[in-house]
């Protein structure tokens, strides 16, 4: 257990390098960004010498090492700055749109899997078959559509024609109140309050967004399940399983599967940071309030604080994710060792 | 928590101001007429407005949520919407006032409250009018348009007496008290959570609003919405008849054209035009579009890129612009031609009005011939990635009728936090669209901004020695001035033959309602949600 | 691991027959390449409008015989410009999968082969730019540096560099010791050319898989960033741009405007897909059955 202990802490030290790079690779880029912030907030009709002023107030008259000193010591006091164009600490601003991002991901893949992990399987226990072919093309078509193209066309055709879908209004409709917050994630939150009404309130708002994720992340599921579970099912232990005579579902769902589990899991933590990064374009139509569309908006605006904090913010999920992995591969398969790769 | 929640359902909302109280349960946006929802595409990162940083999309809460000295009357347009009047100043904050050529003496309304119930007094004035010229940015740009410059200007005389010093009579200062700028802020609330850091509460301000509006801030949830509550005690004019304005953020405009039509939500603010077209013609839903005053949208050929030193290839560019393709594609209809005026010379000093060029190739390739320019030019026209909607259709007809006359246009999108910087600041775009409005109505104001040099909307480097002096002579002159409008009309003439600005059309600003009527335009083209009514 | 030998292609060929007749669909995938290939060398000879010339006129008609895919906002034929926004689209993908795949093979190679700091700083690296949400890092990099089509093939390249890099790294380093390059380093040859001659041609079939998806995966990115604002330059035709802004019409009934680009670059991504899984299946028999 002390290894495992210490591969733990060398695996976060690890990561120190990693974020570091992340800090000093966001701070060039943003001030590579085109523009000039000062002259951007100064507002309309302002003269050189109000952008002057708003200048000095951005601390944007000192040299870059400055002003990368200054960041940095900020940084460590845990103060990621104020964004400049919602007028809010970016902590504040993260705090309050991560869960929103994180909900709409989780339930994305969430349907993802329970619609991917089935149509991997069944198409493994029959390769080559129509079957398997079909669930290629679903799962591939999926894959191949932009998700904003596939975000609107829902809207349109189940909210705006149907009309059974709630109005695309970010995480709830006008008629609820919205849930104390607890963790953030209104489905949780509403749950713990007893709330149910708002409950299914939230969960309404979450379904077109999900699904139009969802469709987006079936493929790498799919296709990793069925690999996984074909390579499973001509392993040796099958076979033994099949001599044995344990029933053939047994075998699927009791043995094969479960070995399967492994890359599934790991692809799923490939999916899912991925999907965090790429769902930006899903909240700007949704009007979700969460961190994609925030990050476009500071990259739009030019808005340095809020850029970093996000690219920040992302880095440390996405060193905690693997770490997850790393730690669910040990509990899944105690054979593997956990040393460094 | 579900009980403090029933609590505040039972309050009439009397002593909420806390952003962080749990939203209001409503009935849906339709059933409920004293509760409107209404959307935009912007969002609000501020409630104070003298703040540094703070954005267009914000101005509307110093609107709503706070008064003015003096306000504009209201008019009803010709198509039957509803207008601000520039052409009368009423009372706000202040029930009289009387005007040397030295100063201003405002008489403030006995009885005036603010939201918190203390009285509004000629300090609170004092107070903001002091920090509206000492906070910098735009907000000392536009005092200054008014000729307030300096604190020392402004004295709070007594309780109920304000005073103003004049550096110079001039017709903009009463104006420009009306602007959203110079609104009164409850200075002892504001002093109280000022820090020897941020003298001027701006921390506090851009939270936590201070007003004596109609409209009291009930909920802000930056980047999602706000919720106005309507102050039932407002004593600067009549009580709204709306209870609560619920404003969403919603930036897709595919999403916002279909929450109005279906009905979720009342109002959408600033549609594109195309979406203004259609809906105009669907049942139940009334659209009101209406000019923005003072505001020309305009091809700008800048006189630092050496092909456009030239007027005759500033005219022939005139001449090559297709502009009923443009007035089309760019704002589907909706706006004032500013094209194919009948003469050279004005007749009136209405301002904007016709220039006088229409789409003529021919006449368009022999100034270039005359100019020795036959055989054409490269040129970049720039647009701004943020106002793409309009600008990239009318960009590309542009680029397409340049072609004909040998000019070779290449389309540059220049990213939003760019555009000002590149456009404004640096002047350094050669051929580019711009859209200046300015928001006290008069030509000589629009003339100020645009056509003097180093000024900052003269972003095509224009200097004329004659525009110069006469722009300064009739800045502050009265209107009714005998001199006033011959010199307008030469100043217009001027700029018609000189042409560094390319008028393509009028905009408008619309808004589509559904259950709700009498949206009031304002020049600053922001929501002003104290004249709405339920239908 | 058969498929990198030379001398064998014929039967190859009828490797590849014996997978296309058990794979239909892998088939199909590259019947639709074959017909994309077509119009992006011949698009603009065999459109029947000039995807440029505008007819505000004749603006937002619906698909009729003379405008199949209907016409836009200023009157352009939508399918002239699905048809010859291919070459552009197949340009972008191409480079810029090509871009990664030559600098992650080398990189990947160097530090697979020698390992060591090499090996160390390079994963750090690649580590970095993994932990950037990778869409993102792509808007970055195009918002500053400039929205061409250079820019969005160095920013599509850039965040593709760490798969390639990964994979070729993991391939060169199980086969550094394997016999047959201790044999060919015993025979004289130097490290460079045992790396280059020997080893990494091991790692192409499974590169194969990962280019072809890639590929799909850079229209789609092109076609986000597009969607931002941030994509090429107008009035060049483009399928991400033109499904973006169509999609502000969908809601107001011009449907066509968004959809037809939209099937088009779907259909694309869908080819390049279907042929990663069908390259797969040629590469790895054992995933085949």
């Amino acid at each position: 257990m002390s290894g495992r202990f210490k591969t733990i802490s060398l695996r976060i030290a690890q990561a120190i390098p990693v974020l570091f790079g992340v800090v000093v690779v966001s701070f060039i880029l943003t001030r590579a960004l085109p523009g000039d912030p000062a002259v951007y907030f100064a507002g309309a009709s302002a003269t050189e010498e109000s952008i002057a002023q708003v200048r000095e107030v951005l601390g944007l008259d000192k040299s870059l090492p400055q002003q990368f000193i200054i960041y940095v010591g900020d940084l460590l006091r845990g103060d990621l700055g104020q964004s400049i164009s919602t007028g809010q600490a970016v902590t504040d601003d993260l705090a309050r749109r991560l869960p929103a991002s994180l909900e709409l991901t989780l339930m994305a893949l969430f349907i993802s899997c329970s619609i991917a992990v089935p149509l991997g399987v069944m198409a493994a226990t029959k390769p080559g078959s129509l079957r398997d072919h079909m669930c290629r093309v679903i799962v591939t078509a999926g894959v191949s559509l932009p998700t904003f193209f596939t975000g609107i066309l829902l809207i349109y055709v189940f909210y705006y024609l149907l009309g059974i879908a709630p109005s695309p209004l970010g995480r709830l409709d006008f008629i609820y109140i919205e849930p104390d917050t607890i963790t953030g994630f209104y489905l949780i939150d509403a749950a713990i309050t007893g709330d149910w009404e708002t409950w299914f309130g939230a969960l309404k708002q979450l379904v077109l967004p999900a699904t139009t994720l969802a469709l987006f992340t079936m493929a790498p599921i799919a296709r990793m399940t069925r690999a996984a579970m074909l390579s499973a099912l001509s392993s040796d232990f099958v076979r033994t399983a099949r001599a044995a005579g344990l029933s053939s579902s047994k075998i699927l769902y009791g043995y094969a599967l479960h070995n399967a589990m492994l890359p599934v899991i790991t692809t799923l933590g490939m999916v899912f940071s991925f999907t965090l990064g790429a769902n930006v374009l899903v909240e700007k139509v949704f009007a979700w309030p969460g961190i994609g569309s925030y990050a476009i908006e500071a990259l739009v605006a030019s808005d340095y604080a809020a850029v970093q904090g996000f690219v920040l913010a992302m880095a440390i999920l996405f060193v905690l994710l693997n770490l997850c992995i790393d730690i669910a591969y040990s509990l899944i398969d105690p054979r593997i060792g956990f040393e460094e790769r | 928590m579900s009980a403090s929640r029933r609590d505040f359902l039972k309050l009439s909302g009397g002593a909420i101001t806390a952003a962080s109280l749990p939203f209001l349960k409503v009935l849906p946006a339709s059933a409920a007429s004293d509760v409107i929802v209404a959307v935009m595409g912007q969002t609000i990162n501020s409630l104070d407005l003298h703040r540094t940083g703070t954005n267009r999309p914000s101005y509307q809460v110093a609107v709503n949520v706070y008064d003015r000295l003096v306000s504009f009357g209201t008019k009803v347009t010709p198509d039957g919407g509803v207008s601000y009047d520039y052409s009368v100043i009423e009372p706000e904050i202040a029930e009289s006032w009387e005007i040397t050529d030295s100063e201003m003496i405002f008489k403030l309304k006995p009885g005036g409250k603010f939201q918190d119930g203390s009285p509004i007094t000629a300090q609170d004035v004092k107070w903001s009018f002091d920090r509206a010229v000492s906070l910098g940015g735009f907000p000392a740009v536009q005092m200054k348009a008014g000729s307030l410059e300096s604190p020392d200007q402004f004295e709070a005389v007594d309780d109920l007496t304000f005073k103003i010093k004049l550096i110079r009579p001039s017709k903009l200062t009463l104006p420009d008290l009306a602007v959203p700028v110079p609104f009164v802020i409850n200075s002892k609330v504001a002093l109280a959570n000022a820090t020897d850091d941020d003298p001027w509460a701006t921390e506090y301000l851009h939270k936590t609003p201070a007003g004596s509006g109609a409209f009291k801030v009930a909920q802000w949830k930056p980047g999602e919405q706000l919720v106005y509550e309507r102050n039932d005690d407002y004593t600067s004019g009549p009580v709204p008849e709306i209870k609560r304005v619920i404003v969403r953020e919603v930036p897709s405009p595919a999403t916002r054209l279909a929450l109005l039509e279906r009905g979720d939500v009342n109002l959408s603010f600033n549609m594109p035009n195309k979406d203004a077209k259609e809906l105009s013609e669907v049942d139940g839903l009334a659209i009101q579009t209406t000019p923005i005053e003072n505001s020309i949208y305009s091809l700008c050929p800048n006189l630092a890129f050496d092909a456009f030193k030239d007027k005759r290839v500033r005219q022939a560019i005139a001449y090559s612009v297709p502009y009923q393709e443009v007035f089309d594609a760019g704002a589907y209809g909706r706006g004032e031609p500013m094209w194919g005026g009948p003469s050279m010379t004005p007749s009136d000093i209405a301002w904007p009005q016709k220039f006088p060029y229409a789409t003529d190739l021919d006449r368009a390739k022999d100034l270039l011939k005359e100019a020795g320019m036959a055989s054409g030019f490269d040129v970049p026209l720039s647009i701004s990635l943020g106002q793409i909607d309009w600008m990239e259709p009318v960009a590309l007809l542009i680029q397409e009728n340049l072609a004909k006359i040998g000019v070779n246009a290449t389309i540059e999108k220049v990213p939003s936090a760019n555009w000002r910087t590149a456009s404004l600041v640096e002047k350094r775009l050669p051929l580019h669209l711009e859209t200046f409005g300015g928001w006290l109505n008069y030509p000589c104001y629009y003339f100020f901004w645009c056509f003097l040099e180093g000024h900052l909307f003269n972003s095509s480097n224009y200097r004329n020695e004659e525009i110069e002096v006469l722009t300064l002579e009739t800045l502050h002159m009265p209107i009714d001035d005998p001199d006033y409008a011959p010199k307008i009309k030469r100043m217009i003439e001027i700029i018609w033959d000189e042409v560094p600005r390319i008028a393509l059309w009028q905009p408008a600003l619309s808004v589509g309602m559904n259950g709700v009527k009498d949206f009031e335009y304002w020049f600053h083209s922001q929501l002003d949600v104290r004249n709405l009514k339920g239908v | 691991m058969s498929m990198a030998s030379t001398n064998k292609s014929d039967s190859l060929i009828a490797h590849i027959f014996y997978v296309l007749r058990g794979n239909p669909i892998t088939a199909l995938a590259f019947i639709l390449l074959a017909s994309f290939i077509t119009c992006a060398l011949f698009g603009p000879l065999i459109v029947p409008y000039d995807p440029l010339a505008s007819n505000t006129s004749n603006a937002l008609m619906p698909p009729s015989v003379d405008h199949w895919f209907g016409t836009d906002n200023l009157g352009r034929d939508v399918f002239s410009r699905v048809i010859v926004a291919t070459r552009l689209d197949l340009l972008i993908s191409v480079s810029a999968v090509a871009l990664s795949f030559v600098i992650g093979s080398i990189l990947g190679s160097v530090a697979g082969y020698w390992g060591g700091w090499l090996d160390a700083i390079l994963n750090r690296l690649l580590d970095t730019i993994m932990a950037f949400p990778l869409f993102v890092l792509a808007m970055g990099i195009v918002a500053a540096l400039g929205n061409t089509i250079e820019n969005i093939v160095y920013a599509t390249a850039l965040i593709n560099i760490p798969f390639y890099a990964r994979l070729v790294r993991a391939e060169v380093n199980i086969r550094r010791d394997a016999g047959f390059a201790l044999a060919a380093k015993l025979s004289g040859n130097s490290d460079l050319r045992v790396l280059a001659v020997h080893i990494f041609p091991n790692a192409l079939p499974p590169m194969m898989v990962q280019i072809s998806l890639n590929l799909g995966w850079a229209i789609l990115n092109a076609a986000g960033l597009s969607f931002i604002g941030l994509g090429v330059r107008p009035p060049t035709p483009e399928w991400g741009i033109m499904v973006a802004e169509g999609a502000n019409f969908v809601i107001s009934g011009e449907w066509w405007l968004a959809l037809f680009p939209g099937l088009w670059l779907m259909l694309a991504v869908f080819t390049f897909n279907l042929l990663g899984d069908g390259l797969r299946d040629i590469v790895d028999p054992r995933k085949r059955t």
